[in-house]
């Protein structure tokens, strides 16, 4: 009947690997795969080579030796004879502190500068031309050595607050210290504190700060649940209650009672022997490295804001004024919002970047990862090769973990389209 | 009607009066100072904190910029010259800026860098002002990669010639091959066979011939003389040079159609970007050579080229899949439809555009892999900020700090600055192209 | 040169292998030069000057071993480098010998697999404070701020010291020399520990070194001294042989100015005919030429002479010469006998 018949089951040929399609991609990656296996092959078998001639096995034990090195900066205990591990994992802290402070000041930063750059008034725009260019063309390990050095030459050291006429003095009612080994500001402190919670007997957590955030996030829930209320009796009866003080009561009055409770008072910096004794020392290099890391990636930043703000069509601004929106209410409500989808892809690469920037931390002597890990405990193990693998392992989890999470907002911020 | 309006309107006005001037304060200086610094108490506001800014900042730094330092000897003699006042001590530099831009090169070859970077830029010029340049100077362009590492490292100039002829055998074998098999097998083959002409055959028959005939001798000058802004040009430009061809192969990889591919290329991508530039520094200065059969054994310079180079191949693979992504979709359904395979439609509809989209990225990412040269002083490289630190260690220098970083930071920003507004430039240009 | 041009150098990475384990002699002879580590930048050991030549205390030491194994003391190859990668160049065949002012410690020994050729410099850590502190003892330092170069062993010794006498202090670690200066000079730190060498040195460059004091601790033993990688027994004398004739020659007052002179004839001491090879086969033993340590002492002078020009008293460091005398003049130097 049909005259279509099923074409002449083709017999395979080893020519056609090669020359059809359908074979030929697995072809390709077939030999990608083994080229890349070889290569890695070839390395490994280098290196096992290598390591044996020098006499060196890979051995992680190194880590849970004695250190044997003071770290000034640490958010968690640690002396001189913890383990190299947990000196690691000290400098992983003060890398997350300087890279968290970082992108949040530099975000602040570079919004202003990128709206103040469009400002109508002619020499602010130039100013802030200035500082982007000069910031943006010189590299940010010149700017981190120069503001440690601009710290240490401007501010006055402790030796000058000593003395019956002293060249310097705590600034802020007698609260601030301002020294070139830091600035001392006062610390909290919990003359009925209920003590530290110890998580893997490794490191504690002040359960007094567990107890404060809890209950503020308790009060604010409750807050939120009134406020709803009132939205649920508007909508009925249109007539809002007024519940703004109910709402400020429910979030302040617990926590005050709690720090009451607690035995909450303020620790002030007073200058005893050598240094300042109390309060909470931030350190030079710490401020040195955030403030350059911020002011250098928040030149990117303005940039990339003002090009986001530049995006947004001119009808936008005239439509928002046609409503009789003020100028400043125009870019806080019709621009940024939109601008910030054009914002967002290049601020996440910009995070990434000043994380990765806050590696040069050694330049100033602030303990980082790299100043730990990959700095003091491989030169005194000699161990280049784990020490120097388990420090990229981290900066790459920390990396892609930045990402995802920048990903997953710039998912929910899209615009919708239809 | 109009008799009563006569009797009415007492003046008509015949003529036009004169036009006036608009009123001083709307025009010349004053009338631009009040529309642009001093609209609003707002503005004047941020206008009078600006000046008091600038005027703070500059009453404290130029009594120290202009010193009379210039012809000290040493950091003890700008003290004497000084008495107590506070200044710049600037006979560093008098004394060392040669050494600052060449390093240790031998101050009778520094015609050779030099030479280098007027070539450099007349073979960048038609890739750069494709306006201004006749398109010939392309086969300049094209010869100057070869022509670099001859000038800066000296030798015979064999050696360069003979990987060139590397290209050539290889095309030669592409050409050959696209006669019996499609152009992603030939291509493919031609890279195996350049490849392995590299590795076994150019070194010797380039000293055999040079041995034979030594044609253009130069003076050979260690890459560890390689120092100071040379260095870091130098670091930067073959970074970039070579990073362009593995960036387009990466993006290639990363938008191809094979998963094995696709993977293998995002995996390299991500890791490269995801780790600090130091940390690769690192693996340059400490492990390479660990991964490298035993007793090998290559100069840090080399081996932390070939690591910045992977390092902005990953950032350029970026750049060119955002070119890539940018070309409109017609592109490519254009080019199937003229029934071009795949490597065709790359070569002659795809690549053009994308490159030339990629253009001002490429641009920034040399300004940051250029800028970023000057970590390589964290692992004892001599690069400006290594070769401060040394001038340092001179007794007669010893202390000197600020001068020699607001030089090196001077002429980064010269460099940089020049580039970006380059790339501005192009942006511009592009822009209007689309429009 | 022409292996590490450009593509040249994978080539080489491609074909050549088992080069390292071939003698360091044959390859420093066959490369007509020496690759010496020295540190990036430290005052008075090892500092490029304005024309881009090396000099120092260090330095010296390098020039002496490449003039006793090539002649010339030029046919030096300087490697700048620093605290982290000095270890990985000479192990990995990157330079041939490491003279940067390195501890000789046990594990450095031992467990890094280098051989130390002997000592160069007797040093000790000490600690430098602004005397208006009004401190006599690192004892009375509790709760001080110390600036201290990173990656150096210095480091170890100060935690040490800190916690076996019971006191606290906040360490500020530095990179370079150069920063530590002005962090010290600026108030940023109490004290500045590094090696007292180090210590007189930086002193010596000051505006007014006479606000600041040296305390009389020396917390540490650092002898400091050229070292070359593990089982290269016949380099490593080359390279203590070297050291020994300079230190020998300062004691049989052979000097640069006399050392043709003294050579050119036998004399009537023995010791210095066998060590300038006018007597004996002591060259040969080394598999170099008879004149070998009159080329070294030449090269720079003999220890006394490299110490006087590059660190002695007569320089702005002004180093006196203390432990680093002749066992004669009540140092320690004092090398095994020429025979």
């Amino acid at each position: 009947m049909t005259t279509l018949t099923d074409p002449p089951a083709e017999s395979f040929k080893l020519s056609m690997l090669v020359y059809d399609t359908r074979y030929r991609s697995y072809t390709f990656q077939i030999i990608a795969l083994i080229a890349v296996l070889t290569l890695l092959g070839w390395l490994t078998n280098n290196t096992v080579q290598n390591l044996h001639d020098l006499g060196k096995e890979v051995d992680f034990g190194f880590l849970n030796t004695p250190a044997g090195y003071d770290i000034n900066q640490r958010l968690i205990e640690y002396d001189n004879q913890d383990t190299h591990l947990r000196a690691a994992f000290v400098g992983l802290l003060n890398t997350l502190l300087v890279a968290v402070l970082g992108c949040v000041t530099a975000t602040i930063i570079g919004v202003i500068v990128g709206v103040l750059r469009l400002s109508s008034n002619w020499l602010v725009a130039r100013l802030m031309t200035v500082y982007v260019e000069m910031f943006r063309n010189v590299p940010v390990l010149m700017w981190i050595v120069l503001a440690m050095a601009i710290l240490i030459e401007s501010l006055p050291s402790p030796r000058d607050f000593r003395g019956d006429t002293p060249e310097a003095t705590m600034k802020l009612f007698d609260t601030v210290a301002f020294t070139n080994r830091g600035v001392y500001v006062p610390e909290p402190l919990f003359s009925r504190g209920i003590g530290d919670l110890s998580v893997f007997g490794a490191f504690g957590i002040s359960l007094d700060l567990v107890a404060i955030i809890v209950v503020l996030i308790g009060s604010f829930w409750v807050a939120k649940r009134i406020g709803r209320k009132a939205d649920a009796t508007q909508e009925a009866t249109g007539v809002r209650p007024r519940t703004w003080h109910v709402q400020t009561a429910v979030i302040v009055l617990p926590v005050v009672l709690l720090l009451i409770l607690l035995g909450f008072h303020l620790g002030y910096p007073a200058l005893k022997g050598f240094n300042f004794q109390g309060g909470t020392h931030m350190r030079n290099s710490l401020i040195a490295l955030w403030l350059a890391l911020s002011l250098y990636t928040a030149a990117f930043i303005a940039e990339n804001v003002r090009a986001g703000i530049l995006a947004i069509s001119k009808g936008q601004t005239e439509a928002a004024a046609a409503l009789g929106l003020r100028s400043n209410r125009i870019m806080n409500l019709v621009i940024l919002p939109q601008a910030l989808r054009v914002i967002i892809p290049p601020l996440i690469s910009q995070y990434l970047n000043l994380t990765k920037n806050s590696s040069l931390a050694i330049a100033v002597g602030y303990m980082d990862i790299t100043g730990t890990l990959m700095g003091i405990t491989l030169n005194q193990t000699g161990r280049e090769l784990e020490t120097v693998l388990l420090g990229m392992l981290v900066y790459l989890v920390i990396s892609l973990i930045i990402s995802g999470v920048m990903n997953v907002y710039n998912e929910r911020k899209k615009l919708v389209e239809r | 009607m109009s008799d009563t309006h006569a009797e009415t309107v007492l003046f008509v006005r015949e003529t036009m009066l004169e036009q006036q001037e608009p009123p001083s304060s709307i025009v010349g200086p004053v009338g631009w100072a009040r529309s642009n610094l001093f609209n609003g108490w707002k503005n004047s506001l941020l206008t009078v904190l600006s000046l008091a800014f600038v005027f703070y900042l500059l009453s404290g730094l130029l009594p120290w910029f202009f010193s009379p330092t210039w012809y000290s000897t040493s950091l003890t003699e700008c003290r004497e010259i000084l008495a107590g006042h506070e200044g710049a001590c600037w006979g560093v530099i008098r004394e060392r800026w040669l050494q600052l831009l060449f390093g240790f090169y031998p101050s009778e070859l520094y015609w050779r860098p030099i030479l280098t970077l007027i070539l450099l830029l007349l073979a960048l010029g038609p890739v750069l002002y494709t306006d201004y340049f006749p398109p010939k100077l392309l086969y300049f362009s094209a010869a100057f990669p070869f022509l670099m590492p001859w000038l800066l490292w000296g030798g015979s100039i064999w050696m360069p010639l003979m990987v060139a002829a590397g290209f050539g055998i290889g095309y030669a074998v592409f050409a050959a091959m696209m006669k019996v098999a499609n152009a992603g097998i030939s291509l493919f083959v031609a890279a195996v066979v350049a490849v392995l002409w590299w590795i076994f055959l150019a070194a010797p028959v380039a000293n055999g011939i040079a041995s034979l005939v030594p044609l253009l001798p130069l003076e050979p000058v260690p890459s560890r003389n390689f120092g100071g802004f040379m260095l870091s040009v130098t670091i930067g430009v073959t970074a970039i040079g070579c990073s362009l061809p593995i960036g387009i192969v990466l993006a290639l990889g990363r938008r191809s159609d094979l998963p094995l591919v696709k993977v293998l290329c995002v995996c390299f991508i991500e890791f490269i970007r995801g780790v600090p530039l130091i940390t690769l520094l690192f693996v340059a200065s400490v492990l390479l050579n660990i991964f490298l059969p035993p007793g090998t054994n290559f100069d840090i310079i080399l081996r932390v080229m070939i690591m910045v180079t992977l390092f902005a191949s990953a950032y350029m693979a970026e750049v060119i899949r955002g070119g890539l992504a940018a070309l409109p979709s017609g592109q490519y359904e254009a080019a199937d439809a003229l029934g071009l395979d795949y490597w065709k439609a790359q070569r002659l509809i795809i690549m053009p555009q994308a490159l030339k989209i990629s253009i001002p990225g490429i641009v920034s990412t040399f300004i940051g892999v250029f800028k970023d040269t000057t970590l390589v002083s964290i692992i004892g490289l001599i690069d400006p900020l290594g070769l401060a630190n040394a001038i340092r260690a001179d007794t007669a220098w010893n202390g000197v700090y600020w001068e020699l970083f607001i030089f090196i930071g001077a002429v980064f920003f010269i460099f940089c600055f020049s580039m970006s507004r380059y790339s501005m430039y192009l942006e511009r240009k592009l822009q209007t192209g689309h429009h | 040169m022409k292996k590490s041009v450009f593509l040249g150098a994978l080539t080489v990475a491609g074909l050549a292998a088992g080069v390292a384990g071939a003698a360091t002699v044959d390859d420093v002879k066959a490369a007509g030069k020496l690759n010496c580590g020295v540190t990036t930048g430290l005052v008075g050991f090892a500092a490029p000057d304005a024309n881009g030549e090396w000099e120092g205390f260090d330095v010296g030491v390098c020039r002496a071993v490449a003039a006793a194994v090539l002649g010339d003391p030029t046919a030096v190859e300087f490697v700048p480098t620093t605290g982290k990668t000095r270890f990985t160049a000479l192990a990995s065949g990157e330079i041939d010998l490491l003279a940067r002012n390195t501890t000789w410690t046990f594990s450095r020994d031992v467990d890094l697999k280098f051989t130390f050729v002997g000592v160069n410099y007797y040093d000790g850590q000490g600690f430098m404070v602004p005397k208006e502190l009004g401190v006599s003892s690192a004892k009375e330092l509790d709760g001080a701020t110390v600036c201290i170069q990173t990656g150096t062993t210095t480091e170890l010794n100060l935690a040490d010291f800190f916690r076996v006498n019971n006191i606290s202090y906040e360490p500020v670690p530095i990179e370079t020399n150069a920063e530590a200066q002005q962090q010290f000079l600026a108030g940023a730190c109490d004290v500045y520990t590094t090696d007292a060498s180090g210590l007189a040195a930086t002193r010596a460059t000051f505006e007014n070194p006479g606000d600041y004091a040296v305390l009389p601790e020396i917390i540490s033993k650092e002898p400091l001294g050229p070292l070359v990688r593990h089982g290269d027994d016949e380099w490593g004398d080359i390279a203590r042989w070297t050291l020994n004739a300079l230190i020998a020659a300062e004691e049989y007052g052979v000097t640069s100015a006399n050392v043709e002179e003294l050579a050119a004839a036998p004399t009537d001491n023995p010791e210095i005919n066998r060590l300038l090879g006018t007597e004996g086969e002591l060259g040969a033993m080394l598999g170099l030429e008879a004149d070998w340590a009159v080329k070294a002492i030449k090269a720079g002078g003999n220890y006394g002479e490299l110490f006087e020009k590059n660190i002695g008293e007569n320089t702005p460091i002004g180093l006196a010469r203390g432990l680093n005398a002749l066992y004669t003049d009540g140092g320690l130097l004092y090398v095994p006998p020429f025979r």
